[in-house]
């Protein structure tokens, strides 16, 4: 299972990346293989503020419908359109092309209580 | 239970009035509650049925056993709860062994119990939903009373009541007059009609036929036979299917094929389609929910020994089947192994779509 080391990650299968404008946020490759094959993804709406642990997205697979879960709380800013008409992208690059959106937080500094990549593979294989 | 409309013509029609008396019932005693707690391992249509009811789901956790976490629930109960729904049998297959403590619970704050009759025909002859202290009961005919089950129906899903709620039943209902000759008569505060008066009239004598085929003691016997198969399959897989768990079930149980995708890859979905190429009927896969790779398994009461001893030695092939045989599964059918995920990313709705993609094809 690939868990890379630059990132961080929630207990909800989640990773964030911090980059100048804010995190941006996707889901784990963890999660989209237990996912299965994803076939429509729901996005947040630019502007909208989100609150950690807020369901602010949904991923479906051909087995289950998933909410995603705010790492942190703050300002949907950009969001992957892509994934409208390519939503597999999801699955082929959960951590590259596969994004979902970016969130400017609230407060600086907020990604330092998620997982880091020891935390998260302990955590996906207990 | 005290009284019921055959009215319903379906399950999910039967929790929308259910739904519908319990707030009708609150509001008569000038309550507006807004909650309805709901298990983690509930079918998908009682969050639905919540939310179209105008209420809001609260999840409750399931513990180690498979069964209501009862810590969890009662940090839940307050007297925003409007009542809770459950399945007993839940959908593990598994006897709500604290039902009676989950009542206490529940009445003490107000609440009222819905009972979905999914796995109804679990517990036939043996107990009753009103003794475990249910309020309101919906019977799937289609499920537990031979009325057909495929091909869009008619169904039909009965709701039953105790006595406080019985005011609030959908009408107009049958009636005995003081002469002895019946009338149709709606209930004083009756919620309306939910269906044609006289609701899925084939369906209903269908079940009834069913009923009186069999009597008690016949209905009974089914329970116990649907009990006994998905036991002894059960027993059967231990070993080779993982059994998240493995204690005495009801009329299905749930295993999973997490160990066997770690060890060659075999899916929940490979084992579905790979029963179809050895001739049996593929189970549900991937639910309930709170089940990894799940393979939620009911032989139901009417196959023989013979036939479930046979579908528990495919099952054990299949465990031992060469890495990538389930995923090519399956080969034998007309249609072979169907791109569920390309369907529904690229949806054709009409047969003209279907046209259209024909003919860039060719």
């Amino acid at each position: 299972m690939n868990v890379p080391d630059d990132l961080r990650y929630t207990s909800d299968h989640e990773w964030a990346r911090a980059e100048e404008g804010g995190l941006r946020i996707g889901i784990t490759d963890y999660a989209q293989d237990a996912l299965g094959d994803i076939v429509f993804v729901q996005l947040p709406e630019p502007g909208a503020h989100v609150s950690a642990g807020d369901s602010f997205a949904e991923v479906e697979s051909t087995k289950s419908v998933s909410d995603i879960y705010a790492p942190v709380s703050g300002t949907v800013g950009e969001v992957n359109h892509e994934l409208t008409d390519s939503p597999q992208r999801l699955n082929e690059d959960p951590y590259g092309e596969g994004w979902l959106c970016v969130i400017v937080p609230d407060e600086s500094g907020p990604v330092e209580s998620l997982l880091d990549a020891e935390g998260y593979m302990k955590l996906i294989e207990s | 239970m005290h009284s019921a409309t055959l009215q319903p013509p379906a399950g999910a029609a039967g929790e929308l009035t259910g739904l519908l008396l319990m707030r009708a019932y609150h509001a008569s005693r000038g309550e507006h509650r807004h909650k309805v707690i709901i298990p983690d391992s509930a079918h998908g249509t009682n969050p639905a049925s919540v939310t179209l009811g105008g209420y809001q789901t609260v999840t409750v956790p399931s513990d180690a056993r498979g069964l209501v976490d009862l810590d969890a629930l009662e940090a839940r109960l307050d007297d925003d709860v409007a009542g809770i729904m459950l399945t007993n049998p839940n959908t593990l297959g598994l006897f709500e062994e604290d039902i009676a403590k989950i009542a206490a619970a529940v009445h003490r704050v107000g609440g009222l119990l819905y009972y979905d009759g999914a796995n109804l025909n679990a517990i036939l002859g043996v107990t009753r939903p009103g003794d475990m202290g249910f309020d309101i009961v919906h019977m799937n005919l289609h499920k537990t009373f031979a009325v057909p089950h495929g091909g869009g129906g008619p169904g039909a899903g009965p709701v039953a009541v105790s006595a406080r709620l019985a005011p609030f039943l959908p009408g107009p209902v049958p009636a005995r007059r003081e002469d002895g000759t019946f009338a149709w008569e709606m209930p004083a505060r009756s919620i309306g009609r939910v269906h044609t008066w006289h609701g899925n009239a084939l369906a209903l004598a269908r079940a009834w036929s069913y009923i009186l085929a069999n009597g008690g003691d016949g209905l009974r016997r089914v329970a116990e036979g649907a009990v006994l198969n998905a036991n002894w399959l059960r027993h059967r897989l231990r070993g080779t299917y993982d059994l998240p768990y493995d204690r005495p079930n009801m009329h299905e149980f749930v295993a999973s094929t997490t160990s066997l995708k770690k060890a060659n890859g075999l899916r929940a979905l490979d084992v579905g389609k790979r029963l179809l190429e050895e001739g049996f009927h593929a189970p549900t896969v991937y639910f309930p929910l709170i089940v990894d790779e799940a393979l939620m398994i009911e032989p139901t009461e009417t196959e023989s020994p013979e036939t479930v001893a046979a579908l528990a030695d495919a099952l054990i092939a299949i465990a031992h089947d060469e890495p990538g045989v389930g995923a090519s599964a399956p080969r034998t059918t007309p249609v072979g192994r169907v791109d569920e995920a390309r369907a529904a990313r690229t949806l054709l709705p009409t047969w003209d779509a279907v046209a259209a993609l024909d003919q860039s094809a060719s």
